[in-house]
């Protein structure tokens, strides 16, 4: 009864959520950078992903494989309709990666300036880029017969697009904080965890808006929730994680905080997702040009292989990830082989 | 310009540039091996030392392969697109194997391998660092059968798919194991083995002129000097392989190598030459029936030539040609060089002969030249198809995409690759200059 295509469907799902909520902490991470002040706590803020960002961007690379795998038409349309997006996208995501790899190399004072505002504003645009790109996948875009992007790269900044990206870029900053408040210790433990509350109600007000605008303004978002009842339990469930969130704070229990925050993230994707179903990219204005998981997907004998490859490689890939994350659990200690 | 030419120069400059790293960080990582391997074996010090000072080096080109190949994947989708809806289903698997067996594997154990010294035991760092160079390997792997199933498509057959055709799978195994995957990921690793062995001998060489860390730039000279000999004699084979599958499967790529114009002919190979495409003549210094030879040992059997093929079905010539007899050259010269280091090694002149040291110093831009040469022998030999004899290159651009755009990303990315170069290079120079001395007592401070 669910079909290949439905199994691809939650399986780039689950690509994306693994990637929201791995990478996600570690731009929240940079996005708070600037926030501190001296040398030390600075090398601290990065060295706290140093071990994790890069396998955390893997899923990232992944999710893009997989979707160029099970739904090149998606992948097609996307990435060359989004053509300066991307580029804008691939920039952030460069200079990065190079200003971890870079910043404390040198000691000069120019040097590391430089490199923690790229760090910063990389991570900062590559939040906000993601979720506009969100946004505009839940608005809709203007795809023609062919499924080739119709619109523009202006098009694509409307007003809803831009308030998806803000969210993220929120809810990114809280993940970050509470991730940071995990991995710190001292006076910069209690800077960082002045700013768990802030991003909290930051995020909270971004996400209180995001539900009332989608709601009145996009509502083929709710139409499945509106057909199956049950599935309203997954905003339900999203909304107790997240008022859970600072309630774990409070009671200085930061993993479990965190944990909340992780499952907020899934139920939020989980709540695009369902909304989505079964389209991948919506066509705005003519829904009958929709890219769907039957019309953009790959054949079934490849939607099978690749599941097969995915069950043989996941539980390597959480394997592994799980045990990556259980060497560097702790505090950050600098030492020589630190960033 | 028009669109075709903007996207492959934008692509042609972007894999090259990518192209500097991959090589050395599959390299690498078998150097890091086999020297981490000897320090369990032998607890020397020196080994140890040698481990994590080309863990530092390797950590920083990890770093740049990571940040420029995204760039890679993401070009598909932005210029590629009509290409990405043709091979999606065939391309897709080994794309979507790539990031789960071997990204993962690799960036997950990097960790450890940069970061883990004092968190985990000697041989968990040990099994570590085998899985980052296995996973470096095996990246190799999936890309590779992807590009050669452009140049030689198996297991597949064409469908009509919403507008257009498109290959689907129809075998997996065919796919992977089309007919010159085996040849071609033989050729890429010995050329990685290659560059990462003559960048080892140039920085140990550089120590030795210097005259500082003796004893660590010694050992690591006979290490990289066992494997530039064993990977550079490799290379030959491979690349003579490789010679005869291209002229089964790619007639008109091979013709194109040595300027073979005649339908049907024996063919000779230059020493030297130059290619007038128009005029279809080649002048320069030839060895009658030597093609021939090489790939049927028999020098008067013909040979498959350019006028076998209509002109909209040829590559471009002499482009093919001088990459062609460079890398060749080239080749020739890495092996000569290896087996003069072991004899000087064995005779014991290597480490006091400073024009040979010099030598050294600078040889590592021979085989980071093969291998650039290389592609642009196997990518443009393949054209006008992007997909050899399904799918043309001015087919498979993306439709919706134009030259202002192209031209905007275009100057972007030369602009931060050339800021990335600028900058890669000044830190790998502090790096070498500051050496292996001091690893591994320094505490705090900032990362050597």
């Amino acid at each position: 009864m669910i079909d290949l295509n439905t199994v691809w469907f939650g399986l780039v799902g689950v690509l994306l959520v693994g990637y929201a909520i791995l990478d996600g902490f570690d731009l929240g991470v940079g996005a708070l950078h600037l926030l501190t002040k001296t040398d030390t706590e600075r090398r601290i803020m990065i060295n706290s992903i140093g071990p994790v960002w890069d396998g955390n961007e893997v899923w990232l690379v992944t999710g893009g494989g997989a979707l160029f795998a099970a739904f090149p038409e998606v992948y097609a349309t996307s990435f060359s309709g989004f053509y300066l997006a991307m580029m804008l996208v691939l920039v952030t995501l460069i200079f990065r990666a190079v200003a971890i790899e870079f910043r404390s190399k040198r000691e000069g004072k120019t040097w590391r300036q430089f490199w923690d505002v790229s760090f910063s504003a990389g991570s900062i645009l590559a939040s906000l880029l993601v979720g506009v790109a969100l946004g505009n996948i839940a608005w809709g875009v203007p795809l023609d017969g062919r499924h080739e992007f119709a619109g523009s790269f202006f098009g694509l900044l409307g007003w809803y697009p831009i308030l998806v990206g803000i969210t993220t870029v929120a809810l990114f900053m809280m993940h970050g904080a509470i991730y940071a408040v995990m991995k710190t210790e001292g006076g910069l433990q209690n800077k960082v965890r002045g700013w768990v509350n802030n991003t909290i109600i930051f995020f909270i007000i971004c996400y209180a808006t995001t539900t009332f605008a989608t709601l009145l303004y996009v509502p083929h978002m709710r139409e499945q929730i509106a057909a199956y009842p049950i599935l309203f339990l997954i905003p339900l469930f999203n909304m107790l994680a997240i008022a859970n969130i600072p309630r774990e704070i409070h009671h200085g229990r930061e993993f479990l905080a965190f944990l909340s925050s992780s499952i907020s993230i899934f139920f939020l994707l989980a709540l695009f997702g369902v909304g989505m179903f079964p389209n991948l990219i919506l066509s705005n204005p003519d829904p009958a040009n929709s890219l769907t998981i039957y019309n953009a997907a790959s054949s079934a004998k490849t939607l099978k292989i690749m599941l097969i490859i995915a069950i043989l490689g996941m539980p390597m890939v959480i394997a592994y990830t799980t045990s990556i994350y259980w060497i560097f659990r702790g505090k950050v200690k600098l030492d020589s082989h630190s960033y | 310009m028009d669109l075709q030419l903007l996207s492959r120069i934008q692509f042609a400059f972007t894999i090259g540039f990518h192209y500097l790293f991959p090589p050395l960080s599959i390299g690498l990582g078998l150097f890091l091996v086999i020297m981490e391997g000897m320090y369990l074996k032998t607890k020397n010090e020196l080994y140890h030392r040698m481990t994590r000072f080309w863990v530092l080096i390797f950590g920083l080109i990890f770093a740049l392969g990571v940040a420029t190949g995204i760039v890679m994947e993401f070009q598909f989708g932005t210029n590629w697109s009509t290409y990405s809806r043709f091979v999606g289903d065939v391309f897709g698997s080994a794309l979507a194997a790539e990031g789960i067996f071997a990204f993962f594997l690799e960036s997950g154990f990097l960790a450890i391998l940069l970061f883990g010294w004092n968190k985990v035991k000697p041989r968990t760092h040990f099994i570590a660092t085998i899985l980052v160079a296995a996973g470096a390997h095996f990246s190799a792997i999936w890309i590779v059968v992807a590009n050669s199933w452009q140049q030689t498509p198996a297991g597949y057959h064409l469908v009509q798919f919403g507008d257009g055709m498109r290959a689907e799978i129809t075998d997996f195994w065919q796919v992977v194991f089309n007919p010159s995957f085996i040849d071609r990921i033989t050729h890429v690793y010995m050329g990685a083995w290659q560059a990462a062995a003559f960048f080892v001998l140039s920085v140990s060489a550089f120590y030795l002129l210097k005259k500082k860390h003796l004893d660590f730039a010694k050992s690591s000279m006979k290490i990289g000097l066992i494997i530039a000999v064993v990977a550079s004699i490799m290379q030959l084979v491979t690349g003579h392989s490789s010679a005869i599958t291209v002229a089964e499967t790619q007639p008109a790529k091979l013709a194109a190598f040595e300027g073979h114009f005649p339908a049907e002919a024996p063919a000779g190979a230059y020493i030297l030459g130059w290619v007038d495409d128009e005029g279809e003549k080649v002048s320069g210094i030839e060895v009658p029936g030597l093609l021939s030879w090489l790939l049927y040992y028999d020098t008067n059997k013909p040979v498959t030539g350019l006028k076998a093929f209509e002109p909209e079905d040829r590559p471009p010539v002499n482009l093919v040609f001088q990459s062609y007899h460079l890398m060749v050259m080239i080749g020739f010269i890495l092996i000569a060089l290896a087996l003069l280091g072991v004899v000087g090694w064995k005779m014991g002149f290597l480490f006091k002969t400073k024009w040979l040291l010099k030598v050294y110093v600078v040889a590592v831009l021979l085989p980071m030249a093969a291998n650039q040469l290389g592609w642009i022998v196997a990518e443009v030999g393949r054209q006008p198809w992007i997909v050899y004899g399904l799918l043309r290159t001015k087919d498979a651009l993306s439709r919706v995409v134009s030259t202002t755009e192209i031209w905007l990303s275009l100057i972007l990315f030369t602009l931060i690759y050339i800021l990335l170069f600028i900058l890669f290079i000044y830190l790998l120079n502090a790096k070498i200059k500051h050496g292996p001395a001091g690893l591994l007592t320094e505490q705090g401070g900032q990362r050597a």
